[in-house]
């Protein structure tokens, strides 16, 4: 075996004090294989050692959560005995080093988080940001990541219902690929990992390992530099295929009674899932390394353990030969590998063995829990001027709205879900494109609502009011569908948290979502942290992003954003001061990006959510939308865009404002109904018991939109919206 | 009317034909697992959409020889109706059972949408409830979807009435600007001679109930249940 010199510990990633603690824990040298063990179990992927102090700062209790973080995902009650199981999870640096297969496998990864836990998948999501469509690699990025994602979700069979894209230059370096799975549990047939009865069975069971991914979660705690495309062997490949009969072969096993606890092989593979199944059992295992299925020859103990070959699973078994055969006989009709490999032991310890002989012997709990928790220095970040909209350049509203619809952020993502399976297993009910997805429940009449959301530029411009607002709006985009919001999943990327600033946004933005999350009654039930986002120095924008599910009890009373009838009101929920600072429009119209961005009131937020949903659970609403990213124009014009007759609207803007201000300000806490008039009275009474601004600023009709007396063809507004993407695309093609 | 949906490893529209099939015949269609080998009495067989074995190889390939498929052709070539949908037909036709081949999309991409259809045979035990040259809207999913056949073989098959949709505009038209994915002469699903097996790359099953935006795949499950019952 290779000696431990100080070049082998540094290239695994260890500090000197780091290291110096293993020599502690162990009262000896650890041997290579023991030092890679440590080296991916305290890497900042599985052991959160930066983020670990402000996460237990989030609030994961309500009377509806059945398990919050700390299992492979997180569970809430639906009522009638059904569960949903959920997560969002990152594949940021595998993706941008092999973009199809970092994102194949990220979407590989949150499924098996999901289905571990005993439920099927029935919704998949995704948060994408790419550097400035302008940057050489960009397109390259977004054809790989999109082929991955849809390559791998729809070999699977699990629909891909919904997600965000976003384009800046911070991510040039660092694309962000974060991927969310919904699935649906029976409440009383939830498994977990907890390791228990000394003597069972380990077994493994799924693809064989292979020399794939080794060190992929120390990869990705680490920054890029120049070199990272030498570490394309490390990223990982996916088999969809395989994928779907572990899905279809572990929920027949979950249905019998053979299962003690499982758990998938994810980030650090065999190591992270065999370590995490008998901490926290409180118990040991030792295993025969020989008996693991494996693809090549002479894989040594260190490779096996560090291995993230994908599609693989563990799990210990209830004790005696007939547990064993059925699982077996389960495993061979879906022709999966299935070996038992070990058995759970009372010493605490870790004992591997190979050709014989014992290859490592590490105690469990200080490698699973005593990893090194940092409370990092760090530093709030300077408040930013307010804008005022009156010093903001107003130009031609009609102009401003058909330039902000063709940018890359506002620009229709048609191009990217049109290649992902949306409508497979036959409950999409709301498909993408709309402000949240609705999957119903298979045979039910309820149905989840999912959305992902963040405003990064919100969050650079102010952590602790982004944080907030990425909460926020996740809760409105599922009011905005009818959807009762249950709870969240946060999957929070940042940059290097060993320098102040970025350590200052992690903390200040976690302050703000767990704020939001209080007041909203939304708690966060799981998540995943990735870090060092950097490319030779430079940070991505933080991005919090947020995976927010919600509850529909009645499918039948969800609203879309589409306008539905000529001469209907157009009503505004909530207050409109016109607030432009880090607004799409300063930024594509005025290219600046100054300025604070708007305050999220929550106490207002929550009234106006629960009046709009009050109001589609009434029957008296035709369309709903959430005013977000471009302010109240875009917002119109999107359900005018979104109306299968292209139906325009007439708005009367009010004087107060600056029309400017009043049509592009990113005001929070806001949605556009649209209301029958015999509906009218009964809405803005409601609206004033709940003591909620609602004001008619239109009608519907025609095909234009005319504001300020300017207008503009509904049209002419979804070639502009729906064109940028393909044509970026496009020109890929007749590039090469 | 009996039924029966072909689970392939891989296959992933198996419980979404079923749902379609017991809405419209009022009874579970039986779920036939690939390594079977035989088939009682049936009236209709499904093979269902999906990604038989993977598709790693050319799509359907591997399924047109699973031990399951032997009994297929047997039951078809004795007149049990045969429908395949997506990879369904990419299984029909690398079986034999159904001519021409289906190749990569045009642009080389999955494509997942609705697209309209017009009827071209409606007189058959699969589409006797819509009407001749109807327009219907059904969902596609796929990235082999764009059909083949040789000048002889197709020119035979409009002979016999063998086209069972075209892709087309909302008005019915067969343009080019309506083909999705390059499909020959817009073809989007064929017949066998005797019109007793259909393939359909498009996706019935998927539109079969308002809730999820349209009902107008339900009548091929009714046409199935009117005729075979």
């Amino acid at each position: 075996m290779s000696k431990i010199t100080p070049e082998v510990i540094a290239s695994h990633g260890f500090k000197a004090d780091e290291y110096a603690k293993i020599l502690e824990i162990l009262g000896r040298e650890p041997n290579l294989t023991e030092l890679g063990i440590f080296s991916v179990m305290w890497s900042e992927h599985c052991s959160y050692k930066s983020s670990k102090k402000w996460l237990k700062t989030l609030p994961t209790k309500a009377p509806w959560v059945i398990c919050g973080p700390g299992e492979n995902a997180g569970i809430i009650d639906i009522g009638d005995g059904d569960a949903i199981v959920f997560k969002m999870e990152s594949h940021n640096h595998p993706s941008f080093i092999e973009p199809y297969q970092g994102a194949a496998t990220g979407v590989g990864g949150i499924l098996r988080d999901v289905f571990t836990m005993g439920a099927r998948p029935i919704a998949n999501m995704n948060a994408l940001r790419f550097g400035d469509p302008s940057h050489p690699k960009t397109r390259h990025l977004v054809a790989g990541v999109v082929a991955g994602i849809g390559g791998y979700g729809n070999c699977v069979g699990v629909p891909t219902v919904g997600g965000e894209t976003n384009f800046h230059s911070s991510y040039n370096g660092n694309i962000l690929v974060n991927a969310m799975t919904v699935g649906l549990a029976q409440k009383d047939n939830i498994f977990y990992s907890a390791a228990a009865g000394i003597g069972n069975p380990v077994v493994y069971f799924g693809s064989k390992t292979g020399r794939d991914g080794i060190h992929g979660a120390t990869m990705a705690s680490a920054e890029f530099d120049e070199k990272s495309d030498e570490k394309r062997p490390t990223v990982q490949v996916g088999d969809p295929f395989t994928e779907k009969l572990l899905i279809e072969a572990c929920l027949e096993l979950m249905a019998t009674d053979t299962i003690v606890a499982i758990q998938d092989m994810g980030a650090a593979g065999l190591t992270s899932s065999s370590f995490e199944m008998a901490s926290k059992g409180g118990l040991g295992i030792e295993m025969d390394l020989d008996a693991v299925p494996m693809r090549e020859d002479g894989m040594t103990a260190y490779e096996i353990m560090l291995s993230e070959s994908q599609e693989r699973m563990l799990m210990v078994l209830k004790p005696g030969p007939e547990a064993e055969a059925k699982a077996k006989a389960i495993m061979d009709k879906w022709e999966l590998d299935f070996a038992v490999v070990g058995h759970l032991t009372a010493t605490g310890r870790m004992v591997l063995k190979r050709h014989g002989e014992v290859v490592a012997d590490l105690p469990i709990d200080p490698l699973a829990l005593a990893s090194p928790e940092y409370d990092r220095p760090w530093v709030a970040p300077t408040k930013r001027p307010v804008i005022d909209a009156k010093e903001v350049k107003a130009v031609c509203p009609a102009e401003a709205l058909k330039t902000l619809l063709a940018c890359p952020d506002l620009a229709s993502k048609r191009w990217i879900y049109q290649q992902y399976d949306h409508m497979v297993m036959g409950d999409t009910v709301q498909r993408p494109g709309g402000d949240a997805a609705v999957v119903r429940i298979h045979g039910k009449d309820k149905a989840v609502a999912i959305t992902t959301d963040v405003t990064p530029r919100y969050v650079l411009a102010d952590p602790y009011e982004g944080g907030r607002q990425a909460v926020a709006e996740a809760y409105r985009n599922l009011s905005a569908v009818g959807a009762v919001p249950m709870a969240i999943t946060d999957n929070l990327n940042f940059g290097n948290p060993e320098k102040p600033e970025i350590m200052g946004q992690i903390v200040e933005s976690i302050r703000g979502m767990g704020q939001a999350c209080r007041e909203l009654d939304f708690p966060v039930v799981s998540g995943n942290v990735s870090l060092y986002n950097e490319t030779q120095g430079v940070a991505i924008q933080p991005t919090p992003a947020i995976g927010g599910v919600g509850l529909l009890e009645d499918v039948n009373k969800s609203v879309g954003l589409a306008f539905k009838e000529e001469g209907s009101s157009i009503v505004l929920i909530g207050e409109t001061k016109g607030w432009l600072g880090a607004s799409l429009y300063l930024r594509e119209i005025c290219g600046s990006e100054e300025g604070a961005p708007p305050p999220v009131a929550l106490h207002r937020e929550r009234r106006a959510g629960e009046l709009v949903r009050q109001l589609i659970g009434d029957e008296q609403v035709l369309a709903c939308h959430d005013v977000s990213d471009g302010g109240l124009l875009v917002a119109v014009a999107e359900m005018a865009m979104a109306s299968a007759a292209h139906l325009g609207a007439q708005l009367d803007a009010p004087s107060s404002l600056p029309l400017h201000a009043w049509c592009f300000g990113e005001d929070q806490g806001r949605y556009v109904l649209e209301v029958r008039d015999s509906d009218l009275a009964s809405v803005l009474e409601e609206a004033l018991e709940h003591d909620t601004a609602a004001r008619v600023i239109g009608k519907t009709g025609g095909h234009v939109i005319s504001v300020g007396g300017r207008a503009v063809r509904v049209d002419e507004l979804f070639v502009a919206n729906e064109g940028w993407l393909p044509a970026f695309m496009g020109a890929e093609m007749s590039g090469h | 009317m009996k039924a029966a949906v072909i689970v392939f490893p891989g296959s992933n529209c198996d419980r979404d034909v079923a749902v379609a099939l017991e809405a419209s015949m009022g009874a579970k269609p039986l779920m036939v697992w690939h390594r079977d080998t035989k088939l009682p009495a049936l009236d209709v067989i499904v093979v269902p959409g999906g990604f038989s074995y993977g598709d790693y190889l050319r799509c359907g390939a591997m399924a047109a020889h699973s031990p399951i498929m032997r009994e297929v052709k047997a039951k078809a070539e004795a007149g049990t109706r045969v429908l395949g949908i997506c990879n369904g037909f990419q299984i029909l036709t690398e079986s034999g059972l159904l001519p021409g081949v289906l190749m990569r999309n045009k642009n080389l991409k999955f494509i997942c949408k609705d697209v309209h259809l017009r009827v071209e045979n409606a007189q058959t035990d699969f589409c006797r409830k819509y009407a001749a040259e109807q327009v219907v809207r059904f969902p596609i999913a796929h990235a082999e979807g764009n059909y083949f056949a040789d000048a002889e073989t197709f020119k035979s098959m409009q002979g016999n009435g063998q086209i069972a949709f075209r892709y087309c505009s909302n008005l019915g038209e067969a343009a080019e600007g309506a083909n999705p994915n390059g499909s020959l002469d817009n073809v989007a699903g064929v017949y066998n001679a005797k019109h007793t097996v259909l393939g359909l790359m498009p996706h019935p099953e998927r539109l079969a109930e308002d809730l999820l935006g349209g009902s107008d795949g339900k009548a091929m499950f009714d046409s199935l249940v009117e005729a075979l019952s």
